[in-house]
């Protein structure tokens, strides 16, 4: 009981030797347990199912097992018809842009507030919180318009990959989490770096990044998912077909595919995120955990 | 502690009197340097859209001819679009069905996993699944789910001898159907950051009230539910504010039919920027929506200010 103690939660092992929790808890644990399985894994297990079937075995049983045959050549065959191989490519060209810009605004933005603190620091860290608590809507449309002709420059963007890049890396939660890790970072380790003579640059290169492995993945990663899931913006900037995500691509090609190849390209595409997300679920879900934290 | 910083990288003699050289040396240009990234960024695309937004707002443009003031004309004419109250009410009614779905499940579903010494891990990799499924790949996933011949909703209900019901294509049923895909595809999110919050809830709270004689559930509602009470009311908001921005979802279901039973907010601002081309009425109602969402955020702070005092 003692050894217990600091183990608790809400049920205590007082409660655990009573009849009805100890019968209880277990049906509930199993009632639930099937619950979420069948809202998390069924409906992309269903997905796998009516991705390797025909046609008209989707449309007559979309409950029934196979009542054809496993149709393997679903999975080539949309890759080639449907294009997913070269909408797919988009999708990683733009996540891995994505990423790349998101972690040089923000270990380099975190780097300046949270080791360098200039006296104009605490300006820039305020400017970034207020576009926390701003609804994006309001910069949707000027955005979009910021994209057709950049001011000062009048680049056009639209219709590049730099559309999607370069927006994304101004993420308010980004630069707060990333400088919320430097901030944690012992002081006396930065003083000790910089009586050995270290420049600001070698500072920022040789100690604080390496130190800062762990927040730069959960944020790559958590940069990743958005940027895969992403759907408005590739949509409103990017109307040329060759360059378009799989995403923005999936609801457009969808009128002229057999449903069969549909949901083999559905698959496709959910498949990625969702391995990802499996082998590397304990950095993710301490990063989306950590978002509440900001939040609050 | 920029004094702090200074000291120790420059000269403390020269600190008084700082002449731009010394400045220099003591990397005040680096900081610049790296500043820049972020303050570009930034100003391109985050504070410069949000200020020509409220100037466009104001403006009549057609990208082609130089934008022109009109005043509050974009204003009035948004205001007084008879689509309006429509769309106000279709957005109210998915945010609200959105609380109801989707406000208690995630709580519900993080106060149990964090019970589960062994197998908690297990619950959560499996509910946020949905969470990493892109929303489009969800939505159309759903919409065959919903299809009112052959889909799977439909065929589930037919063993119990109910239905066939038209879903999507019911004015009555097309937002209860989006809400439901939204709830499945964000509860799993909202449960882990309720569970990072549970793990701060001290045990001995738990300890005292069952000595004090509280049973199970007592302790959920006097002792759990008051100790997350914080981020539960932030993230009701963040719901709110979220739920009122809601696009891809109608958008892809629907199309904000049948007979317009879900076109939201965002639904219009879309069609006004980029079907009808006019950036003016779009910018006008985003900035009326913002503003609306701001006023909201501010009343809400202080009325559950008031409430976790007492």
């Amino acid at each position: 009981m003692t050894a217990e103690a600091p183990e608790r939660g809400i049920i205590s092992t007082m409660d655990r030797r009573r009849p009805l929790v100890r019968y209880g808890l277990p049906i509930i644990q199993v009632l639930l347990f099937i619950g979420v399985v069948i809202a998390g894994v069924g409906p992309l297990l269903w997905l796998l199912k009516s991705g390797l079937s025909t046609s008209q075995d989707i449309l007559k049983g979309p409950l029934s097992l196979w009542p054809s045959g496993i149709q393997w050549h679903n999975v080539p065959d949309a890759w080639n018809q449907v294009q997913i191989g070269s909408y797919l490519g988009n999708t990683a060209i733009i996540a891995i842009g994505s990423l790349l810009s998101t972690l040089f605004v923000c270990t380099t933005g975190a780097f300046v507030l949270s080791v360098l603190r200039p006296k104009w620091g605490p300006v820039i860290t305020g400017l970034v919180l207020a576009t926390l608590f701003l609804p994006g809507v309001i910069s949707l449309v000027p955005l979009y318009l910021t994209i057709l002709k950049m001011p000062v420059f009048g680049w056009n963007l639209q219709n590049t990959f730099w559309a999607v890049w370069l927006p994304q890396a101004a993420g308010a939660f980004n630069i707060l989490v990333m400088k919320r890790y430097f901030d944690a970072i012992p002081r006396e380790l930065i003083e000790a770096a910089r009586i050995d003579g270290a420049s600001n640059l070698r500072l920022f290169t040789a100690l604080i990044l390496p130190m800062s492995k762990p927040i730069i993945g959960v944020v790559a990663l958590l940069t990743v998912i958005g940027s895969w899931k992403d759907y408005l913006w590739p949509l409103l900037v990017l109307p040329d077909p060759r360059l378009q995500p799989i995403s923005v691509a999936l609801p457009r090609v969808q009128k002229t595919t057999d449903l069969s190849l549909q949901m083999s390209a559905l698959f496709l595409a959910v498949l990625i995120p969702v391995v990802l997300f499996l082998i590397f679920q304990k950095q993710f879900l301490r990063g989306v955990g950590m978002s509440g934290g900001i939040k609050e | 502690m920029a004094v702090l910083t200074r000291v120790s990288t420059a000269h403390p003699a020269t600190q008084s009197r700082r002449s731009p050289a010394t400045w220099l040396r003591s990397g005040g240009l680096s900081s610049i340097l790296f500043a820049l990234p972020l303050v570009l960024t930034f100003l391109y695309f985050s504070w410069g859209p949000i200020v020509r937004g409220l100037v466009l707002s104001f403006q009549k443009t057609n990208l082609v001819t130089p934008a022109e003031w009109v005043g509050m004309s974009n204003f009035s004419y948004v205001l007084t679009d008879p689509q309006l109250p429509q769309a106000t009410i279709n957005t109210l009614y998915f945010a609200l069905l959105a609380l109801i779905f989707g406000f208690p499940v995630p709580l519900f579903l993080a106060v149990f996993i964090s019970e589960l010494r062994k197998t908690g891990w297990l619950y959560n990799v499996i509910s946020y699944l949905p969470a990493v499924v892109p929303p489009v790949v969800a939505i159309l996933l759903w919409k065959y789910f919903y299809d009112p011949g052959s889909g799977v909703f439909n065929a589930i209900l037919d063993w119990f001898g109910l239905g066939p019901y038209a879903w999507l294509n019911s004015p009555n049923l097309a937002m209860p159907a989006i809400v439901l895909e939204a709830t499945w595809a964000g509860a799993g999110a909202t449960s882990i950051i309720y569970l990072a919050a549970l793990t701060g809830v001290r045990n001995e709270l738990y300890e005292a009230a069952e000595l004090d004689g509280a049973g199970i559930w007592r302790r959920v509602w006097h002792v759990t539910i008051p100790q997350i009470r914080g981020i539960i009311l932030i993230m009701m908001l963040l719901q709110l504010i979220g739920t009122f921005q809601v696009f891809t979802e109608p958008f892809l279901f629907t199309g904000g039919g049948p007979d317009n039973a879900t076109t939201t907010i965002l639904l219009l601002i879309y069609r006004y920027a980029f079907i009808n081309g006019d950036f003016g009425a779009a910018t006008a109602l985003s900035v009326l929506l913002a503003l609306v969402l701001c006023v909201l955020s501010v009343v809400y702070h202080f009325l559950t200010r008031r409430w976790s005092t007492t």
